[in-house]
C-alpha cells in the first residue's frame, strides 16, 4: 500500500505539466463545464420562462431530452458514436475536436449541467416576487433593462441554494470522465488499481479526495449564500 | 438487427429491476438513518450523520468501484483460505447492494425532512389517546410524513433510475451494456450503427424517466387528499 | 369519594419552576375551571394529569386508586409501564387548544382511531357511538366523511369533543378549548362543553373565557406563577376576589365585578 501511495500520490493530485491529472484535472473537468453551462443556461432560462413559443418549446425538450437520461449515455454519445460516424471523422474541424477525449468530455458534461441549470434559473426566474416586477415596471423599466436589472440579479441570489447543489453533483459527475480515458481522480485510482490490486487503497484516497473537494465547495457556497441570501433571512 | 433491440428491451427490464430493488433497500436504510439521526441518543445520531454527509460527499461511480472490488476480494481472500473455487459476485446483488446503499443516505435525508414537517401535535393526540409507540408510528406518522416524503422520494427514484447505467460498467447485463454488445456485433454505413443503438438506449431511459413522472404526480395527488387547505 | 386527585404537582424545565406543588381534588361530576394568566402553569398541570408533561413530584389518584409513577430520566415521574400509562390515557381524555385531528383522517375515523385500536371496542359498536357523539356536539352526519382540513375551527374543536367522549372516559381535560378560534365559533364549542357538564361528567377546564367559566363551572381555581392563589365557587371567587394578583387578572379582562 505505501508503494502504491509514493508511485501516485502526484499523479492523483496534480501528474506533470504537461499530463495533468487527479485532483487538479478534475477542478478543471468541474470549472470548466460549470462555467460554460451556466454561461449557456442564462440566455436559455430567460427564453423558457418569458420568450416567444418558438423560444420557449426548444428550450423545453432540450432540458426535458437531457435531465432525462442518464449523463453516462450522453457521454458515450459524444464520445464514441459521433466520433463513430464517418462524417465527422472525415470533417476536418469537427474530426479533430472529437478525437480529443476531454473535449468530448467537457462537452457532454457542459450541455448536461447547461440542461440542469436552465431548469432550475427558469424556476427562480418564474418565482420572483411580483411585486417587485410590478414596481419595475411601474417606474418605467421594460424589456431588457427589466431583466438585466432586477429580475436576474434577484433570480440569481434565489438560485443559489439549488445551484451549489448542482455544483457538487457535476463535481461527483465528473468522475465519469475516467470512463473516456480522461485522466481524473478516479482514473488515477483505476490505474493504481490495475497495477497493485489493492482497491481500498485505491479508490479510497479517490474517495477522501472528492470528499475533501465536496466539503471545500460546500463551505465556499455556505458563505456565498451568506453573503447574498442576507437580505431574505428572516431573523 | 431485430434480436439486438430485443436485448435492449431485455436490458431495459433489468434497469426497471435494478432500480426497484435499490429503492426498497434505500427506502429501509433512509427509515433507519432518519430513526437513528432523530434519535435522542448521541451515538446513534452521530453514527447517522457519518452515514449521511460521508456518502453524499463521495461520487457514486467512486463508492461502487470501491466496495465492489474491495468485497470481491474479500471474497476471494476467504475462498482462497478455504480452499475453494473462486466465488463471482453477482453483479446485480453488487449493483442493488452499492446503490441501496449510496441512496440509503439520501433517503435519510427526504425522511428526516418528512418527519419534522408533521406537526407535533399530531403525535401529541396520538399519545394523549393511549396510542402505543407502534401504532403512533404506523398509523399516524408514517401516513403522513408519506405525503411530505413524496417529492423526495421521487426525485430520488429518477437519480437512481439513472444510476443505474453505472452498474454496466462492472458488468451487469443491462441495456447500456446490450447496447455497446450491439455496437460490437454491427457495421452500419457511414459509422451509424454507434450512435442508433445508444440513441435506443437513450430513448428507453426517457420513456422510463417520463413514466415515472406522471405516476408520481398522480401519486401525490392522491395523497394530497384532506390536506388542500389546512382550516386555521 | 374523589373521582380524580392530584397532590403536589411540581414541574421544571430546566432552571424555571413552573409548577411550585400544586394539588386538586376533583368529585364525580364536578366540572373545574382552571384560570390564570399566561405562564402560570395552567396548561402544564393539565398535561401532567394524564403525563403528556412528567411531573418531578406529586401524586395522582382515580377513582381513588393511585397511578403508581417511577422516577424515570433526569429524575421526572413517569407510569411504572406502558400498560398503565396506556390504562390511565383511555380513562382520562383530552380536548387541544389547536385540536390535533388527525389530518389523514376522515372526521369519523378520527373518533374511532383510539377506541378501536386501544380499546378494542368492535368497529360497528365504535361507530355507532361515534356516530351518536357527533350529534351530541351539534354536528350533522354529513360531517362524518370530511376531512379536518375541510371543516372550520368550531367543528374541528367539536370532532375533537366528540373523539374524546367516545372514549367513555371518566375524566375529561380541556387545554384552552377555545383560544385558537375566531370569535364567533366559539359559541358553538362552548355549547358543547356546556351539554357535557349537564350530562353529569367530571371535566377539568382550562379557559380564557371567563364568563363561560362562572356559567359552567361548580368551582374555579385561580393558578398564579405555579402555585394556586385562590379556588372556590365561581360566585365568590369571580365577584368577590381577595388576592391581589386575581384582582388585577380579573380587572385586565372584560369581565366585570359590578352587575
Amino acid at each position: 500500500m505505501i508503494d502504491l501511495i509514493k508511485q501516485y500520490w502526484q499523479p492523483f493530485l496534480w501528474g506533470s505539466p504537461n499530463h495533468i491529472s487527479g485532483l487538479a484535472m478534475t477542478l478543471w473537468l468541474t470549472l470548466a463545464s460549470c462555467v460554460i453551462g451556466f454561461a449557456l443556461a442564462l440566455p436559455l432560462s430567460v427564453a423558457r420562462a418569458a420568450g416567444p413559443l418558438w423560444a420557449r418549446w426548444p428550450v423545453w425538450l432540450f432540458t426535458f431530452v437531457f435531465r432525462g437520461t442518464p449523463l453516462y449515455i450522453q457521454l458515450l454519445i459524444i464520445y464514441s458514436a459521433i466520433y463513430g460516424l464517418d462524417f465527422v471523422r472525415t470533417t476536418p474541424g469537427l474530426g479533430s475536436f472529437f478525437k480529443d477525449a476531454l473535449n468530448c468530455t467537457i462537452l457532454a458534461f457542459a450541455v448536461n449541467t447547461c440542461a440542469y441549470t436552465t431548469e432550475l434559473l427558469t424556476g427562480a426566474i418564474k418565482s420572483t416576487p411580483r411585486g417587485e416586477v410590478e414596481a419595475a415596471r411601474s417606474l418605467g423599466l421594460a424589456g431588457i433593462s427589466l431583466y438585466l436589472r432586477i429580475v436576474l440579479p434577484s433570480a440569481l441570489r434565489r438560485a443559489l441554494p439549488a445551484y451549489s447543489n448542482e455544483v457538487i453533483l457535476m463535481l461527483h459527475a465528473t468522475s465519469l470522465a475516467s470512463t473516456a480515458t480522461v485522466p481524473d481522480i478516479l482514473k488515477v485510482a483505476r490505474d493504481a488499481y490495475a497495477d497493485y490490486y489493492l482497491p481500498f487503497p485505491a479508490f479510497g484516497i479517490a474517495a477522501v479526495l472528492y470528499a475533501c473537494l465536496s466539503m471545500t465547495f460546500i463551505w465556499l457556497f455556505r458563505k456565498a449564500e451568506q453573503k447574498w441570501l442576507r437580505h431574505l433571512s428572516t431573523t | 438487427m431485430n434480436g439486438y433491440l430485443q436485448q435492449l428491451l431485455v436490458g431495459i427490464v433489468v434497469t426497471i429491476e435494478l432500480a426497484t430493488v435499490s429503492l426498497v433497500i434505500a427506502f429501509g436504510l433512509g427509515l433507519i438513518g432518519a430513526a437513528a439521526k432523530l434519535s435522542s441518543n448521541r451515538w446513534l445520531a452521530m453514527v447517522g450523520s457519518a452515514y449521511t454527509t460521508l456518502i453524499r460527499a463521495v461520487p457514486d461511480l467512486v463508492l461502487m468501484l470501491l466496495l465492489y472490488y474491495s468485497v470481491q476480494n474479500w471474497v476471494n481472500a476467504i475462498t482462497d483460505l478455504l480452499g475453494q473455487p473462486q466465488i463471482e459476485i453477482d453483479p446485480f446483488l453488487a449493483g442493488v447492494s452499492v446503490i441501496g446503499f449510496i441512496y440509503g443516505a439520501y433517503f435519510t435525508e427526504t425522511i428526516r425532512g418528512a418527519v419534522k414537517s408533521v406537526p407535533r401535535g399530531q403525535l401529541e393526540a396520538a399519545a394523549a389517546f393511549g396510542l402505543n409507540r407502534w401504532q403512533a408510528f404506523s398509523r399516524i406518522l408514517f401516513p403522513q410524513m408519506m405525503r411530505f416524503a413524496l417529492p423526495g422520494i421521487s426525485n430520488n427514484w429518477q437519480v437512481i433510475l439513472k444510476a443505474t447505467a453505472l452498474v454496466s460498467i462492472i458488468g451487469l447485463h443491462e441495456v447500456i451494456y446490450a447496447a455497446q454488445a450491439a455496437i460490437k456485433g454491427s457495421s452500419w454505413p457511414g459509422g451509424a450503427h454507434v450512435l442508433f443503438y445508444l440513441l435506443m438506449a437513450a430513448l428507453l431511459y426517457l420513456v422510463l424517466t417520463t413514466v415515472s413522472n406522471f405516476v408520481f404526480a398522480y401519486l401525490e395527488k392522491r395523497y394530497a387528499a384532506g390536506f388542500e387547505r389546512m382550516a386555521r | 369519594m374523589n373521582k380524580l386527585a392530584v397532590e403536589n404537582i411540581h414541574k421544571r424545565y430546566g432552571a424555571t419552576q413552573v409548577l411550585k406543588g400544586v394539588s386538586l381534588a376533583a368529585r364525580p361530576g364536578e366540572v373545574i375551571s382552571i384560570l390564570g394568566s399566561s405562564g402560570s402553569g395552567k396548561s402544564t398541570f393539565l398535561r401532567c394529569i394524564n403525563l403528556l408533561e412528567q411531573p418531578n413530584q406529586g401524586a395522582i389518584w382515580l377513582d381513588d386508586q393511585e397511578i403508581k409513577l417511577r422516577p424515570g430520566k433526569h429524575g421526572m415521574l413517569r407510569a411504572e409501564n406502558q400498560r398503565a400509562l396506556q390504562q390511565l390515557r383511555t380513562k382520562v381524555a383530552m380536548v387541544f387548544q389547536s385540536f390535533n385531528l388527525w389530518s389523514h383522517l376522515t372526521a369519523l375515523q378520527n373518533i374511532i382511531e383510539a377506541p378501536v385500536h386501544v380499546k378494542k371496542v368492535p368497529k360497528p359498536e365504535a361507530m355507532a357511538k361515534a356516530r351518536a357523539n357527533l350529534a351530541k356536539v351539534g354536528l350533522s352526519s354529513e360531517v362524518e366523511a370530511k376531512y379536518p382540513s375541510q371543516l372550520s375551527g368550531g367543528q374541528q374543536q367539536r370532532v375533537a369533543i366528540a373523539r374524546a367522549l367516545t372514549m367513555d372516559p371518566e375524566v375529561m381535560l380541556f387545554d384552552e378549548p377555545t383560544s385558537a378560534l375566531d370569535p364567533e365559533l366559539v359559541g358553538e364549542v362552548l355549547k358543547a362543553i356546556q351539554a357535557l357538564a349537564n350530562e353529569g361528567r367530571t371535566m377539568l377546564i382550562v379557559t380564557h373565557e371567563i364568563n363561560f367559566a362562572r356559567h359552567v363551572s361548580d368551582r374555579v381555581v385561580f393558578l398564579s406563577q405555579g402555585k394556586i392563589e385562590e379556588q372556590g365557587p365561581p360566585e365568590e371567587v369571580l365577584e368577590r376576589p381577595r388576592s391581589e394578583r386575581l384582582i388585577q387578572f380579573l380587572s385586565g379582562t372584560r369581565w366585570h365585578t359590578a352587575k
